[in-house]
């Protein structure tokens, strides 16, 4: 079979759209499906928050929440913004940076029982440096002026 | 008084930049010979006096001088002597400068070995590199002055971060930045070939050293950031997809096209207008990249400043920068003429889909890293995209690259024939498949991405001993003679191609044989990993120079003899008041095994994480074979040859 030169290029470039486009398709699909989404405790509490994915809440580690299990390695904690409180299990090794008191950041998702089981925990950076999403969660619920049940010291 | 010596001479420097930028061009531009002079002494002018402010900066960190704001932010006088050097690209201020430091470098590399170039390329290379130096150091002079002194001056430093006292620090972001500002000469070149619409492939033949040169220093840094990740965070991991480490990676990839493609423009002159293309994105990408990590926009252990005068300047640098050169592009790319024809099955096409993929990838990182920046920025909700997402895409997008590298170096140029390559990598095809499939058998671990990653770093290795042995075949001259009278560009590639091989295998085996426990540890405990024993043998208070340290034993055993003992810490900063996990590691080629500290529970217990990831050290073996890989490429003797007989024919050369 004998092509001519412009057949060839015009397949050449079809066979290019082709593969170009599956990549965007593969490329979309992933981006869609692993998006994680942000959420503050007020969110958690109201319910607007997604049943079987997985989500992210930040806020600050409400002080004395921080309780350990008999192994060691099994942590109840709470996320507060302020307004609102969300109670967190995590099994595993906290970040160096985790304090109570302390802003925070954790990926999991929300049980029936309201409990949020953390697959990852994360903790600011410094001293001085708030992660982005435990900022945005106290900032919305100040705006929201219901900043009156818990108070971190 | 030195820090104002040095803020001086960058005043100096930024007049000189200007000089560079604009008169050689416009000499270039009407003939003019003097202006177009100007750009060799301008380019050492300036080298010399960033030179001056980086030592005056570095003195003032070693000598402890509080009253400047920079210093009193990022050092401490607890803080050992080689820290304090380091410090100096600690924070936003001084890594600025540190880029400015390294351009210059390039600049005036550039400058003292380009003589074989006709006069007004070099003056247009030089100029437009110049360019770039005005944006960083007007940038510096304007919103983030290293110099600027704090009254009255602070009693000790707020310390380096502690995440970055470290021996990496000292290597990791100079290497980085020779990388990542290397890509300015190939923007320079591809820049000064628009400007003055000489595409031809001598052109490509000029700027392919330089890139080598800048991806070759992007790779090691890359390695080196990967591997102090690795021990540092003490995760056990090994890259994260964090938005940092995403934006030096970007650069890699395109300039990794950007070297193929180079190839392709030099030999057969085809695929002009893309690689001038690849040039300017690879060096947008590393300007994306500093603007990423240092402007504070990111949540990560980088960015460490936050001010949104900065970023508005580097937004808008960014903007005359990527959208100067593209317009450029646009404007002059169409009067490059086409290149050399070839088939639909040629070298040519197989370098071609290589590009397509690698671009794609960057492509990919690109969205997963700057969408959620986007929403954020226009408060249309918080979203993060995690390492599952480039996991997913990365896998589809390399494999057929990691394939075709076995086939494209085969391949003849302009037409080949797909039978006959059939043919000649029959064997090489088949033991890649029986390894795939028997090997993780025989290792009693079967999954799909386990075969296919062997599958891939197989058949680059068999593909690749099929190569080297069919040019080496005949048996007039001695092994050694046939050996040396292959270019080392060749061997370069070769050994490039394995280390991405030896690097996939790698990154297989670990993925697919890793494994972990997270313990609660009294002394006297046994933990067992892969046939491991690991005693803890509880933990003593140790002292550093400026933090304490909590220091672990964990005596490590195999059917009860003993082979190796770790010894992880939990230090405590104590400038900062800041904690931080030191891994203990026994590396191997085998296998590491690999433990951290976790938190102090009741009773003199500890939370202990033990990792054991086998071959992992081969990951950045594989990064240092493409790095030496390249290095040998650069050493070719086509490159010195083709120097010294330009040169020497120099007065009547012509270019086309």
């Amino acid at each position: 079979m004998v092509m001519k030169a412009r057949h060839k290029r015009f397949m050449l470039i079809a066979i290019g759209l082709v593969l170009l486009g599956l990549a965007a398709k593969l490329i979309l699909n992933a981006f869609q499906s692993n998006m994680v989404f942000f959420y503050t405790p007020t969110q958690v509490e109201k319910g607007e928050v997604p049943k079987n994915t997985g989500f992210r809440i930040g806020g600050l580690v409400l002080k004395d929440s921080l309780k350990r299990e008999d192994d060691g390695l099994t942590v109840h904690f709470v996320i507060t913004d302020t307004a609102k409180t969300v109670p967190v299990i995590y099994k595993g090794i906290l970040p160096d940076l985790f304090k109570e008191g302390k802003g925070v950041v954790a990926q999991g998702k929300v049980g029936a029982d309201g409990l949020f089981v953390a697959s990852e925990v994360l903790a600011k950076h410094d001293e001085n440096y708030m992660p982005p999403e435990a900022a945005e969660a106290l900032k919305r619920a100040k705006e929201q002026g219901t900043n009156s049940l818990v108070m971190p010291k | 008084m030195i820090p104002e010596i040095g803020h001086f001479s960058l005043i100096l420097a930024l007049l000189v930049a200007l000089v560079l930028g604009t008169f050689p061009i416009i000499g270039a531009a009407r003939g003019n010979t003097v202006w177009m002079g100007l750009a060799r002494p301008a380019a050492k002018a300036q080298f010399f006096l960033i030179a001056v402010a980086f030592v005056s900066l570095a003195y003032t960190f070693a000598s402890m001088d509080y009253s400047v704001i920079y210093v009193a932010a990022n050092s401490n006088s607890k803080l050992p002597l080689q820290y304090r050097i380091a410090a100096v690209w600690g924070g936003h201020e001084g890594s600025l400068l540190l880029w400015a430091m390294i351009l210059s470098i390039w600049t005036v590399a550039v400058s003292l070995f380009s003589k074989h170039l006709p006069d007004a390329m070099r003056a247009r290379i030089l100029g437009v590199m110049g360019l770039v130096s005005v944006g960083f150091i007007l940038f510096m002079l304007t919103v983030s002055n290293p110099f600027e002194r704090l009254i009255p001056a602070a009693l000790d430093g707020r310390d380096l971060n502690p995440l970055l006292q470290d021996p990496g620090m000292v290597f990791h972001p100079p290497m980085l930045y020779m990388g990542y500002v290397g890509f300015s000469v190939a923007f320079a070149f591809a820049i000064a070939a628009l400007l003055g619409g000489e595409l031809d492939a001598a052109w490509a033949r000029w700027s392919r050293p330089w890139t080598t040169l800048a991806w070759l220093f992007l790779t090691v840094g890359l390695m080196g950031g990967s591997n102090w990740a690795y021990y540092e965070l003490g995760w056990g991991g090994w890259w994260f997809w964090d938005a940092v480490e995403n934006a030096s990676f970007m650069p890699w990839l395109v300039g990794t096209a950007l070297i193929h493609s180079l190839a392709v423009t030099e030999k057969r002159g085809s695929f002009k207008a893309w690689t001038v293309l690849l040039a300017i994105c690879a060096f947008s990408l590393s300007l994306l990249g500093t603007f990423l990590v240092r402007s504070g926009v990111l949540t990560s252990v980088h960015a460490f400043a936050t001010d949104p005068k900065r970023g508005m300047f580097i937004l808008v640098f960014l903007v005359i920068v990527i959208g100067g050169s593209l317009g450029l592009f646009a404007w002059r790319a169409p009067t490059v003429g086409r290149g050399g024809k070839f088939s639909v099955v040629s070298r040519e096409s197989f370098l071609l889909a290589n590009n397509v993929l690698l671009a794609v990838a960057a492509f990919s990182v690109l969205l997963g890293t700057l969408y959620p920046l986007f929403l954020d920025a226009l408060g249309l909700g918080k979203i993060s995209v995690g390492p599952p997402y480039f996991d997913t895409v990365f896998a589809p997008l390399m494999a057929p690259a990691l394939f075709l590298m076995g086939i494209g170096p085969i391949a003849r140029w302009k037409s080949a024939a797909l039978p006959e390559l059939a043919m000649r990598l029959r064997w090489a095809f088949g033991v890649s498949v029986v390894t795939a499939v028997v090997l993780p058998m025989v290792l009693g671990h079967w999954t799909p991405m386990i075969g296919l990653g062997l599958f891939l770093a197989f058949w680059i290795i068999a593909t690749s001993v099929y190569m080297v042995y069919q040019r080496l075949r005949g048996h007039e001259q001695s092994l050694l003679t046939r050996v040396k009278a292959v270019p080392r560009s060749w061997w370069g590639m070769v050994i490039a191609h394995l280390g991405i091989a030896i690097f996939t295998l790698g990154v297989t085996v670990v993925k697919g044989f890793e494994s972990e426990i997270a313990v609660r540890m009294l002394p006297g405990d046994v933990a067992h990993l892969a046939g491991y024993d690991f005693t803890f043998e509880g933990v003593q208070d140790s002292q550093g120079p400026n933090y304490t340290a909590s220091r672990g034993l964990l005596r490590v055993t195999k059917n009860g003899v003993e082979r190796t003992v770790l010894a992880p810490e939990k230090r405590l900063y104590t400038v900062q008041n800041m904690p931080m996990t030191e891994a203990g590691i026994s590396p191997h080629i085998i296998h590491d095994l690999y433990a951290s500290l976790g938190e102090p529970l009741s009773d003199g217990a500890w939370s202990v994480r033990i990792y054991h990831k086998p071959m992992v050290e081969w990951i950045w073996a594989g990064c240092a074979m493409m790095a030496f890989g390249g290095l040998l490429a650069l050493s070719d003797r086509r490159y010195r040859m083709k120097k010294r007989r330009e040169k020497e024919s120099m007065p009547n050369e012509v270019v086309a």
